[in-house]
């Protein structure tokens, strides 16, 4: 790898793309897709709001009212695409970073901060949002993602369940083994994979010889690799992907091709291991900027509604950083609540000692 | 009553909680057609289809992943790990996500798997399939771990896993499989004794036997026997290894006096040692010698040809008590 040919700028020509860079809308024979320019307007809002929020929690990082922050920077449209084309009942199965994918299922992003904060690991309520909790663990979630689908299944339901995952992950024998039942089962889920080219340190060669998405075909399911920075692309092929899903087509990967702009997390420093060039050549395919510059050429929004969308981003930053201020610590003693979810001896053994022990501070 | 072996009492059990609860799924390698390599789930294919009866790909970290993704679903699925020494590649699965997941949603998910796992040895088999893994299980919080020794518990435990709302980690002694017993199949769950309650097997008044599993009859055949040397042996089945019945172990060890604890796994860091800690603790001064460990060597589980050496038996027991005895 050299400055020259930066890493992954270079896609193959299989990748799905509707929107180029420079805000060009082009066809595709198998995707398309129909977008009102309200609806483009709402998806240009979710890239803005969500970019602002990741700004925001990363600024709240470095002055260490979060332990970590893992950063969502480029990959905004492979989530809000992705995530916006899902039906109010699929499911949804996140990683740690999808917090694009987050803010269109509903869920706080003072949530997704407590955790990072430490006041809990997460939290909310999985059923409530269709959206499941953040797992830590690389690639623990397929697994998970390709049960509930089989539950789906037996319910006969028509819901679809996607799960995200990184290029890393790949690598994982639990991902590996959820193609397997997926494939099996013939489940209802859609795989969705983010490759952000780097697994912290280490480039995708290290996790494959060949592009991600051909991995599927493998395990014998369909596979496509889609411009991960181009938001109609990724709500076009996600759109399909669900489709099929829902209708008794089994399951497909989808490889969205993105970058991570930023480090690994706000533990990381990619100065060690990547070039600057490369950023700066992914800088160009922006998946802000070449909606913004679609919106502008055919007018569909004016500079007023510009304006609006960042000042209503720069409330949202503020509003989320004063909420996650005022999170509180939690109580001593939660920490025994929730193991078991029926009574359990030895927690309330520990809990009341605990407690004994805490009043021996006390008057 | 009737008659059954400990796998049919499981069996029957299984079959009892699939009648009574469309949610609860078996799922596992070869548990459908096959019925199990042990026959445990032998006719619940057949009876309840293959929706409901999985025979998975032959990958144990999916089978407990997948369950999770079930159970999340709101079914109770209930997983076959074909043999102790297999349950690693799912260890992570357990671990990190069965166990903790509860805890992560601040209990807005409940995860009702049982993880049943055939375990021990004294089957004359090869690597892997003798293990006694429990100790690792019991250091994770958020399962809960049982191991039933005989047919009627077999019988009413299985069920009492399924319906628990928390994870359980269901240990079965596979040399025990085929021992017969009367099981009442008929009586109420209400008047069943809680799974993770201990209970006396062999009231005793000079030493208190506490085991699980395979050794609870080891333990039995020790107690009768010292009975002829005239040493009164109180055996307790623990059944439930977390949580641990500390009061029902104190209370006999109070009365008793003496205690050694029993099982297959190797001594060192295995589950004896929170039994004596904690009854150290609570029968200090009722104690009339140390609390000792019977268990195996602390090596990995022997060429099956050495397996008579490395298991307790009748006089290894034995043995220990008289060293109780003689402090």
């Amino acid at each position: 790898m050299t400055a020259d040919a930066p890493h992954g700028a270079e896609a193959p020509p299989e990748l799905v793309q509707l929107l180029t860079p420079e805000g060009e809308r082009v066809e595709h024979p198998d995707y398309d897709i129909d977008l009102t320019p309200e609806e483009i307007r709402g998806l240009y809002r979710d890239l803005v709001l969500v970019r602002r929020v990741d700004l925001e929690a990363v600024a709240l990082q470095r002055q260490g009212e979060l332990g970590i922050w893992a950063s969502l920077l480029g990959q905004e449209a492979a989530q809000i695409g992705s995530g916006r084309a899902l039906a109010e009942t699929d499911m949804a199965f996140p990683t740690y970073r999808e917090h694009g994918v987050a803010w269109c299922r509903g869920v706080d992003p003072v949530n997704l901060l407590g955790l990072f904060r430490g006041v809990n690991h997460g939290g909310w309520d999985p059923a409530e949002h269709n959206f499941h909790l953040y797992t830590i663990v690389i690639g623990s979630q397929t697994l998970h993602a390709v049960g509930y689908a089989m539950g789906v299944q037996r319910d006969s339901a028509e819901a679809a369940t996607i799960v995200y995952f990184g290029d890393g992950a790949t690598s994982q024998g639990d991902v590996n083994e959820s193609f397997i039942w997926a494939s099996v089962f013939n489940a209802p889920v859609v795989f969705f994979c983010q490759n952000n080219q780097w697994a912290i340190s280490e480039p995708l060669e290290k996790q494959s010889r060949i592009p991600l998405y051909r991995r599927a075909s493998g395990f014998g399911f369909p596979g496509v690799r889609v411009d991960g920075n181009d938001v109609f692309a990724c709500l076009a092929v996600t759109r399909k992907a669900l489709a099929d899903a829902r209708s008794g087509q089994g399951p497909m990967l989808i490889e969205a091709f993105t970058y991570r702009m930023g480090a690994h997390t706000t533990s990381d420093d990619p100065t060690r291991y990547r070039v600057a060039g490369e950023l700066e050549a992914w800088k160009l395919k922006d998946p802000i900027e070449r909606v913004r510059a679609y919106m502008f050429k055919n007018q569909l929004a004016d500079q007023e509604f510009f304006d609006a969308i960042d000042a209503e981003a720069d409330d949202l930053g503020r509003d989320v950083r004063k909420r996650c201020l005022a999170l509180p610590d939690p109580e001593p003693l939660a920490i025994f609540d929730h193991v078991y979810a029926e009574p359990h001896r030895l927690m309330d053994e520990e809990r009341a000692q605990f407690a004994a022990y805490l009043e021996g501070f006390e008057g | 009553m009737s008659t059954l072996t400990l796998a049919k009492a499981l069996n029957e059990g299984m079959r009892k909680a699939m009648e009574d609860d469309p949610k609860v799924l078996i799922m596992g390698e070869d548990v459908g057609k096959l019925g199990g390599v042990f026959r445990v789930t032998d006719g619940l294919q057949k009876d309840f289809g293959e929706q409901r009866v999985i025979d998975t790909p032959l990958a144990e970290s999916g089978i407990i992943g997948t369950a999770i993704g079930l159970a999340l679903r709101g079914y109770r699925p209930v997983c076959e790990i074909q043999f102790d020494g297999f349950v690693f590649p799912a260890a992570d699965q357990i671990i990190t996500q069965l166990a903790k997941m509860p805890l992560r949603s601040l209990g807005k998910v409940r995860l009702p798997v049982v993880v049943r796992i055939p375990c021990g040895g004294g089957i004359g088999a090869v690597e892997h399939h003798s293990e006694s893994p429990e100790a690792y299980f019991t250091h994770t919080a958020g399962l809960r771990v049982v191991a039933c020794s005989n047919p009627a518990d077999a019988y009413t435990m299985i069920q009492q896993a399924i319906r628990c709302d928390d994870p359980v980690v269901f240990f079965e002694p596979k040399r025990r499989y085929w021992e017969k017993a009367e099981v009442d199949t008929s009586a109420a769950p209400a008047g069943w004794p809680p799974f993770d309650q201990a209970q006396v097997v062999r009231p005793g008044t000079d030493l208190t036997v506490l085991a699980y599993g395979p050794m609870v009859k080891t333990c039995l055949e020790a107690a009768a026997a010292a009975e002829e040397d005239g040493r009164s042996l109180e055996v307790v089945d623990l059944r439930s290894l977390n949580p641990l019945d500390v009061a029902r172990v104190t209370e006999s060890v109070r009365k008793t006096g003496r205690c050694i604890v029993v099982h297959e796994a190797p001594v060192y860091n295995g589950f004896g040692a929170e039994v004596a800690a904690r009854v150290t603790e609570t029968c200090f001064y009722n104690l009339e010698a140390p609390v000792l460990r019977v268990g195996g060597p602390s090596t990995p589980y022997p060429p099956s040809r050495l397996e008579d050496h490395y298991l307790p038996d009748l006089d290894r027991v034995l043995e220990a008590v008289d060293r109780a005895f003689a402090f």
